[in-house]
């Protein structure tokens, strides 16, 4: 601002109008209340959990199975493992099917084919979760006559795919047509070039989108209760009726037992905990090294 | 060892609009041909039919012959994937593997192509890096550094690396220089003097004083059309056609 002072005919370039001043700054501070107000929800959320469950979190929560009804102490570690199984399956199931046709979509979808898949996607997205589970319930736990933890992890996995679908689609777009064109020009044939430079450049942003599928179909309990079903015993088979997070939190929630009240907020602590912490590892290890410079 | 292209008869399309018409250009082996003209004026188009890559622009066609040593391009059972491991390109805007290291840059071609031999990537890494003049700048890093990391000037050095890997015999140069600063430019027109003793060199160039430093022969394009082709000291000198001379002599474009 020195050059106001010493070269006074070009003093009118450096001053900036009032209006525009007060329009800078307002502008500032509403994206700064925005952040705010983004970030608000999910700390309060947190420090509630924190307040109601950290009471009954303690090492037997984490390591024993549920006590008969009446019966002090007791935990969710069957809750916790039946949970894991459920979305380690799931994660199976909907990872590759949802990358699959993502690419296909972005690579290959430029047509009518394409748009009815896009369309498809978008729809089964928009599915609510209770559907999806009854619907799996009428096609495998009917027909195969009992609930399983395998059961559970279709409709989740089946819930995954939109979600995974759409952002790989999204994320290889994002990809620039030069880096194509680089390996196309090497010699690369279509299907390397798609595997090993689109998919490769993309990594981070899909890893994204399949941290958005896995954090939204973690936290689901409806289409588990028609499926997992539930257990209140130490099961690891996937033909077996299977305990989960979601749902153990939901049936000691709505519990007489103010015991088991307390353990539900607990075992929300935990979900979330473990929803959040996986998401870190997997950031951690995609920011590491080389991949950070991806899209 | 470089070898002659030919191409006769070459016209090319995208969609309706027909971008060259019946190109008819002899490329001598092992010397660099630069190719001028304004812009849109087909230069690239004609660069990108050599090898092939104008086909995998929706709805571009072409038709005409293009033979490069003893392969008919457009021929019956050319397969397009193994004819441009045999003619390298670079194009106008350097673009490396943006998530690859510097060594995994240049040992792509390789690598994707199915040679798995560390000693013979090693070997072919350091080769073509040095080809590239690159390799005193990269030799402490070739695999912590990414190629999307290096300066402007360095990725497109790294993407002629790239390209020389494979071990082609012809490289295309769309506007290799184009996006670089001068120093880089004059490292990119050091390389291309060098590189015509080994490989045919094919160069798109907007900057005519660049084509009278690097290239034996240039081609002057206009609206599709090649109007002459010569000896570059004779392109920029006595030019036989009327509208050669305006262009090189600033008249218009």
């Amino acid at each position: 601002m020195d050059n106001d002072k010493h070269s006074g005919h070009e003093t009118h370039a450096w001053k900036v109008s009032f209006g525009r001043r007060v329009a800078n700054s307002a502008a500032t501070i509403g994206m700064a209340c925005a952040a705010v107000l983004v970030v608000t929800p999910l700390v309060v959320i947190f420090s509630y959990l924190v307040y109601r469950g950290i009471g009954a979190l303690n090492w037997s929560f984490l390591t024993q199975i549920p006590k008969p009804v009446g019966e002090a102490g007791g935990g969710m570690a069957n809750a916790i493992v039946g949970s894991a199984l459920i979305l380690l399956i799931a994660s199976a199931i909907g990872i590759p099917l949802g990358i699959g046709s993502g690419v296909f979509l972005a690579e290959y979808g430029r047509n009518r084919y394409g748009d009815v898949v896009r369309f498809t996607a978008d729809v089964l997205n928009g599915v609510p979760s209770i559907v999806i589970g009854s619907t799996v319930w009428g096609l495998l736990v009917v027909t195969q006559k009992h609930f399983s933890l395998f059961s559970g992890a279709v409709a989740l996995g089946i819930m995954m795919v939109p979600t995974v679908t759409r952002s790989t689609e999204e994320i290889l777009l994002m990809v620039p047509q030069s880096v194509r064109e680089a390996a196309i020009g090497l010699g690369i044939s279509q299907w390397r070039v798609t595997v090993s430079v689109v998919l490769r450049t993309a990594t981070a942003g899909i890893l994204t989108g399949i941290m958005l599928a896995f954090a939204r179909v973690a936290g689901e309990t409806a289409p588990l209760m028609f499926t997992a079903f539930g257990n209140q015993f130490w099961s690891v088979s996937p033909n077996q009726p299977a305990s989960a997070l979601p749902l153990q939190i939901f049936y000691y929630a709505t519990s007489a037992f103010e015991e088991l009240n307390r353990q539900a907020w607990a075992g929300a602590l935990v979900l979330i905990v473990l929803i959040v912490g996986t998401i870190g590892i997997v950031r951690l290890v995609a920011s590491r090294g080389l991949m950070k410079g991806a899209v | 060892m470089g070898v002659p292209i030919q191409a006769k008869g070459l016209n090319a399309w995208f969609g309706k609009t027909q971008a060259l018409y019946d190109i008819a250009l002899d490329i001598p082996p092992n010397h660099a041909t630069a190719i001028i003209g304004p812009s849109g004026c087909g230069k690239s188009t004609f660069v990108r039919c050599l090898n092939r890559m104008h086909e995998t622009v929706p709805n571009a066609r072409v038709a005409g012959s293009v033979n490069i040593g003893t392969v008919d391009v457009y021929g019956n059972g050319t397969p397009a994937v193994e004819l441009r491991r045999r003619v390298g390109m670079v194009f106008q805007k350097p673009n490396p593997f943006p998530t690859m290291s510097i060594y995994d840059n240049v040992a792509a071609g390789l690598r994707l192509n199915g040679i798995r031999n560390r000693h013979k990537l090693d070997e072919s890494v350091e080769r073509s890096l040095r080809q590239a003049a690159l390799w005193d700048e990269v030799k402490d890093s070739l695999n912590t550094k990414s190629g999307a990391s290096l300066s402007g000037g360095q990725q497109q050095r790294l993407c002629i690396a790239r390209a020389l890997a494979v071990e082609p015999e012809v490289m295309l140069m769309d506007e290799p220089a184009s996006a670089l600063d001068p120093i880089s430019t004059s490292k990119v027109e050091d390389l291309i003097y060098q590189l015509k003793e080994h490989y045919t060199i094919v160069i798109v160039t907007h900057n005519m004083q660049q084509a009278a430093r690097v290239a034996e022969f240039t081609g002057f394009f206009l609206m599709g059309r090649l109007v002459e082709f010569d000896k570059t000291e004779k392109i920029f000198t006595t030019p036989r056609d009327k509208r050669t001379e305006d262009y090189i002599t600033g008249r218009f474009g």
